[in-house]
């Protein structure tokens, strides 16, 4: 019953080779901007801070 | 940019609490369309992330207005962080259109006025990423890039009005509308948490990509003084040897 069930809801009425590429995209899009942007944010902060070690902010005279 | 440290986690975490519930009444709540059949659940995916397709080059043409006008700093990092994000949305909306388009119209494609100025708005974003990116000076290319942008936002008052301005075989506007939107609330509401996560999953990443622009011009300013310390070591190393 239950399994019936979930291949008649995967089975999208006869749509699913169009329904679920759709979502899939969708998900690939939002979780790839999101791990692109955090990604690039955490290297930056890296790179910053790496930087201010080497060479510490010249001081104003 | 100051609170926007404390801001982003609570942002992101309604966004993605957004998504999740709008997927769940897209994907179960909703029904079926009498005539659509089950791919009526593309929609909830195609038409948020058409909204943000335009929505989003509002937010850079807007900003590029901002930057050329006041010649405000943070308005040309905010168009220069929202672009990618929207060729994102954009990419999105076209391949979902595409995917509907198939088992609905028959066909993946037509050079419809609709889905041909969609297109030129996601050439738009890729053309306004390479320009700005294409000079050594950022100043210059933020700069070429803002007037692009500007021109460019009369592609979405076309994308807006293509549908009844041209007859096309995509259909007009059913929520947007004078009159109120004609679809049941059963739809309705799916689409509009689907809009509103994606609306404020964009904010959330907007922000993280400015501050990531701040930092980076940071460190082009750190290595520029380090550079700078070198060359003038020099010159009084050569003035001690002469």
């Amino acid at each position: 019953m239950v399994v019936s069930t979930l291949a008649t809801f995967l089975a999208m009425g006869g749509y699913a080779r169009f329904v679920w590429p759709a979502y899939g995209l969708a998900a690939a899009v939002l979780l790839g901007m999101t791990v692109w942007t955090l990604g690039s944010y955490r290297r930056r902060q890296k790179e910053l801070a790496q930087l201010q070690r080497e060479a510490p902010e010249p001081r104003r005279r | 940019m100051r609170y926007s440290g404390v801001l982003v986690p609570w942002v992101g975490g309604v966004a993605a609490a957004l998504i999740l519930v709008g997927l769940y009444l897209a994907l179960f709540v909703a029904p079926p369309d009498y005539q659509q059949g089950e791919s009526v659940r593309i929609m909830y995916i195609h038409v948020p992330a058409a909204w943000m397709a335009m929505f989003v080059y509002s937010v850079v043409a807007g900003s590029s207005a901002v930057a050329l006008i006041w010649r405000h700093p943070l308005a040309d990092i905010a168009a220069q962080s929202a672009a990618p994000l929207g060729a994102a949305f954009t990419l999105l909306c076209l391949v979902t259109g595409s995917l509907w388009g198939e088992p609905m119209w028959g066909t993946w494609w037509v050079w419809d006025a609709r889905l041909t100025s969609v297109l030129i708005l996601f050439f738009l974003y890729l053309g306004y990423i390479a320009l700005v990116n294409a000079f050594d000076e950022p100043v210059r290319g933020a700069r070429a890039g803002a007037v692009l942008a500007l021109v460019g936002s009369v592609n979405v008052v076309i994308i807006h009005y293509s549908v009844e301005w041209w007859s096309t075989l995509h259909q007009p506007a059913s929520v947007f509308r004078m009159g109120g939107p004609t679809i049941d609330a059963s739809m309705l509401w799916p689409l509009l948490i689907m809009a509103l996560g994606f609306t404020l999953a964009f904010v959330a990443l907007l922000l993280i990509r400015m501050r990531t622009a701040l930092i980076a011009a940071k460190i082009r300013a750190l290595r520029l003084a380090e550079v700078e310390r070198q060359t003038r070591g020099m010159v009084v190393q050569q003035t001690a040897w002469s």
